[in-house]
Order: structure tokens, then sequence, then C-alpha cells
């Protein structure tokens, strides 16, 4: 058996180098002393130097975050309330609405771009901020509601009855009885709704102006020639987005073990007694 | 429970919006001419004919041949590794899942990015073919980094839902097949693949969708001069102007995409309907 594993461990490894092969080239290269792409002269922290110093590398991350956490915010609102009473909507509207919420998923980012760029223009807005803002809000919301939905959907249709019949009002239904049991699907949707705004390229570049870009439109303009600043504000924004992934994945894992622990600690003094 | 209903409102406003509006807006401009501006326009297929130009027509020819190349080549790497995936312990098959899927939540832009230091004349490659005492291989701004690119990027959108339908596949089926006689061969094609064709086709799906509307990637690793769909759609908005045509070319776009999704939904129904 051990024999014939060795194989498929080599070519899943393969793979892996292929996939992390760019994004090791980038962390290692930040902290070279030169600007040379292939000599790794030595060990320096000029470029994060550079970073730090550089104003509109740091304007744009301070755009990158904040968009991100309002579109973040209003999606999630957003995306959950309509996710609520699509549940409770007649069979026709309802099959409307996700049509409808599915086409932005669906398109090409490109399509969307530029249908919400001309959608600016002809409304006269000013592009800028408030424009990609509301293009994030505009891409994000369709995820929320599509992680959201499902769990909606296997809710007991009675709970809010049950809770309102109980002198709760709507409001109180809403926010102490419903909400509690979509947690989870809430969570994904936070989740993607935050990471989708925060990488996002395309729809940024198009709908945006006046100077206000995101860090990906920074990444762009630069890539035009060689500047080693990215390989450090990537290596920095990907060690967020690993610490977060892994933050995420291992914490349910870590309560679970602490439970398990605590009620082996529960239980093992009634043990001691009963012996 | 009727008091919910309401809260699909503010969505149902916001959808027409910023959805269906630019949508129909993109459609508006496609078929008239008259400039940026909506007040003297008149109605025209001028656009759509033009597409028909040998310069147009080859850009859509060189989009589908790279993008097809690059699903063809993630299914064919993909699957292998969905597939090896599949045959350690669960744990070790989240462990690997999560290794698929960190570099998707890393910005495009900063991966390929990545690449050019890799593939540049004087880049790492190189060097190491160097080493060898190789003549140095010219492969930035080629037709191969372009798929290198899309390989590295596309990778993951196809081994995660191929991963989720081989996994859904009850391991019983294999042992009935195998005791009814069939060999490996036959029982991974005739069973195991099978069953397999939904994640196949969401994973090419998805690929698809990203490969032909791509534009960051050519332009990066392709070149300024190197030309797909969605360098000619963004060329028509950023730098020539021609809002009209862009427009065109963008329903088009949408037109394929949409083809596309459709007749994959179709192979899958029948799949099941054969069953």
């Amino acid at each position: 058996m051990k024999k014939k594993k060795i194989a498929p461990v080599i070519y899943i490894i393969l793979c892996f180098i292929f996939l992390y092969l760019p994004i090791v080239v980038t962390m290692v290269y930040s902290f070279n002393s030169s600007k040379s792409l292939t000599k790794f002269e030595s060990f320096s922290l000029r470029w994060y130097e550079n970073l730090f110093s550089n104003g509109e590398i740091m304007n744009a991350v301070y755009v990158s975050v904040t968009i991100a956490l309002l579109a973040t915010a209003i999606s999630t609102i957003l995306g959950t309330i309509t996710a609520i009473g699509l549940s409770k909507s007649r069979k026709v509207l309802k099959e409307v609405i996700i049509n409808v919420n599915n086409i932005p998923i669906m398109n090409p980012d490109i399509v969307t771009a530029i249908g919400l760029m001309i959608l600016f223009s002809s409304m006269k807005m000013e592009k800028g901020y408030l424009t990609m803002l509301l293009a994030h809000v505009a891409f994000c919301t369709p995820y929320v509601i599509t992680s959201v939905y499902p769990k909606v959907r296997n809710l007991d249709p009675n709970l809010a009855n049950a809770a309102m019949d109980l002198g709760a009002t709507p409001f109180q239904a809403l926010t102490k009885v419903i909400l509690p049991m979509l947690k989870e699907g809430i969570f994904a949707g936070v989740l993607l709704a935050f990471t989708m705004s925060f990488d996002d390229f395309v729809i940024s570049y198009f709908v945006t102006g006046n100077g206000v870009s995101n860090i990906s439109i920074i990444v762009y303009n630069m890539t035009k020639r060689t500047n080693p600043t990215i390989n450090a504000l990537s290596t920095l924004v990907i060690l967020v987005i690993v610490i977060t992934l892994v933050v995420i994945n291992v914490i349910p894992i870590m309560v679970r073990k602490k439970r398990e622990r605590k009620a082996i600690l529960i239980e093992k003094p009634q043990e001691l007694k009963e012996e | 429970m009727k008091h919910f209903v309401k809260l699909i409102r503010p969505y149902m406003v916001w959808a027409v919006v910023m959805i269906l509006v630019p949508l129909l807006l993109i459609v508006l401009y496609s078929v008239t001419t008259g400039g940026n501006d909506l007040i003297n326009i008149q109605f025209t297929l001028e656009n759509f004919k033009k597409m028909t130009e040998p310069i147009y027509v080859a850009v859509f020819v060189k989009s589908f041949q790279l993008g097809l190349l690059s699903v063809g080549i993630c299914l064919f790497l993909g699957y292998i590794l969905a597939y090896l995936i599949t045959k350690f312990s669960e744990r070790v098959q989240s462990l690997l899942v999560l290794l698929v899927t960190i570099p998707m939540w890393i910005n495009t832009l900063l991966r390929t990015y990545a690449w050019i230091c890799l593939l540049s004349d004087n880049g790492i490659i190189n060097a190491i073919l160097g080493l060898f005492g190789l003549e140095p291989v010219t492969m930035m701004y080629t037709d191969f980094a372009v798929v290198i690119g899309l390989v590295s990027d596309l990778l993951p959108f196809m081994v995660i839902p191929i991963h989720t339908s081989l996994c859904k596949i009850d391991h019983s089926l294999h042992e009935a097949a195998m005791d009814l006689g069939a060999n490996r061969f036959q029982t991974f094609w005739r069973v195991t693949f099978k069953l397999s064709i939904p994640g196949v086709l969401n994973g090419i799906i998805m690929t698809f969708l990203l490969s032909i509307s791509t534009f960051v990637i050519p332009k990066l690793l392709g070149g300024g001069q190197y030309m797909l769909i969605g360098n000619l759609i963004e060329n028509q908005f950023i730098s020539v102007g021609d809002w009209n045509f862009g427009s065109a070319i963008s329903v088009i776009l949408a037109f394929i995409i949409l083809i596309a999704i459709t007749s994959m939904k179709r192979i899958d129904k029948d799949e099941i309907e054969e069953e």
C-alpha cells in the first residue's frame, strides 16, 4: 500500500507548488535589499519602510478597508432582511427576485462593472468613493442573500408566530428568535462579502474616479514598472487573509475541543465521587 | 408572519436600480449611436456589424481558444487533484481543501504580478535554466504566460466543485461495481466519473466564465498589444471612449455566457434523467 501512495503525494505537492509559487516568491522578494527580481542580495525591510511612507498606498489601504467594512455591513443587513422577507413572499415574486439576484453572480465582472459605470454617469454622479461603495454593495448583496436564504428556508415557519403569540412584537421576534437561528448563514455571508469587496479590482476600476483608488487599482497602476514595494504590500495583504482564514477554520475546532475538555472535567469529579 | 413580507421592498427597489437598469442601459447603448450622452441618440445596428470586422473576429476567436485551452488544462489537472485528495482521511482532506481555497481568496492581481517576476526574461525561471547552462527563454508576453496565469488563477475553481461531488459518492457503489465484475478503469469511468459530472460541469462553467471575461491577466502577462474580449471592452470604455461599441461587445459576451450556462445545465439535467 505504501509504495502506491508516493505518486499521488508527488502530484499533489507539484500542484501546490504551482499554486503557491507566486505567493512565496512575492513574500521572499519583499525582504530583498536590491530591486532585482532574481538575485536575493540580503535581508532588508527597505520596501516596508517605503510602503509605510508612501501616502498614496496608505490612502489606498484606507479606501480598501473602509469600503470593505461599510459594504459588508450594508450588504449583510440588506441581504439578511431580504432573505427573511423572501421566504414569506408569493412564489412568483420570490422566483423573479431570486433570478434577478443571480444576474450579478453569473454575469462577468466586467459587464457588471460597465453597467454600473454607465448608470452612474447617466445619473450625473461624480465618480469616486460613494460610487465605489454603492457598486460594492451592489455586487456583495447577492452573495449574502444566496448564503442566508437557504438557512431561512430551513426554519420552522411557525417559529415567529409562536414568539408573537407569546407576546413578542414582530421586531422582537425578528431580532430575538429568527436572527440568532440564521447566525451561520449570516456569518458566511459576512465573510464572503468582505473578501469579495476587499479583493475586487474590475468593478472598482471602472466605477472610481477623482484619484480614489483601492489596493488593487494601486497595484495595477504600479505593475507597469517593477517595484518591490508592491511585494511588501502583497505580503501584508496575504498575511492578513491567510491569518483570517486559518483563524476562522481553526477556532471552531478549538472551541469544540475546549468544550470536550470541559465536559471531561465536569464528568471526572463525578466519577471520582462514585469511586 | 405577514409582517416580514415588507422586508423585501428595499431590495426590490435596489435590484431594479442597481441590477436591471444598468443591464438595460448596456443594451440601449449597444443599439444606438450618438456619443456617451443620452441626449442625441439614434438607433442603429452598426455596433454589432462592426464586430464582424476581421480584427474583432480574431479577438473573439483568440479568447475562445485560450479560454477553452485553460479550462481544458484546469479540468485535467484539477480532476486528478480532486480525485487524489478524496483518497486521504477526512482530516487531511479538509486541510488539503483549505490549502486549495487559500489562493482563491488572494487577489488575482497580486498573484498575477508575482508570475511576472517568475516568467520575465531576467526572472527566476530563466535564472534557474541558466544554472543548467540553458539559454534564457522568452516567456513573458506570449500565449504561454497568459495560459499559465489563467490556469493558476482558475485551478481552485475547478478542484472544489469536483471534490465536493466526488465526496458525495457512496463508496459502496464502487464495491458493487467491482463485485459485478467491472475492472478498475470501468468502475472509474462508468461509476465515479459519471457521478461526478455535476461537479465537473460546475467547474467548467466557473472557469470558462472567468477565463473568457478576464482582462487583468492578459494585460499583465500578455503585454499591451495582447487583446482578448475583456481587454477590448476595457479599451472601448477607458481609452477609446466608444461606449456604444463597448456595450455591444458586452452584450455579446453576456450572451455567450448565458448560452454556456444554459447548455451546461441542460447536459446536467439530461444526465440525471438518464439515470
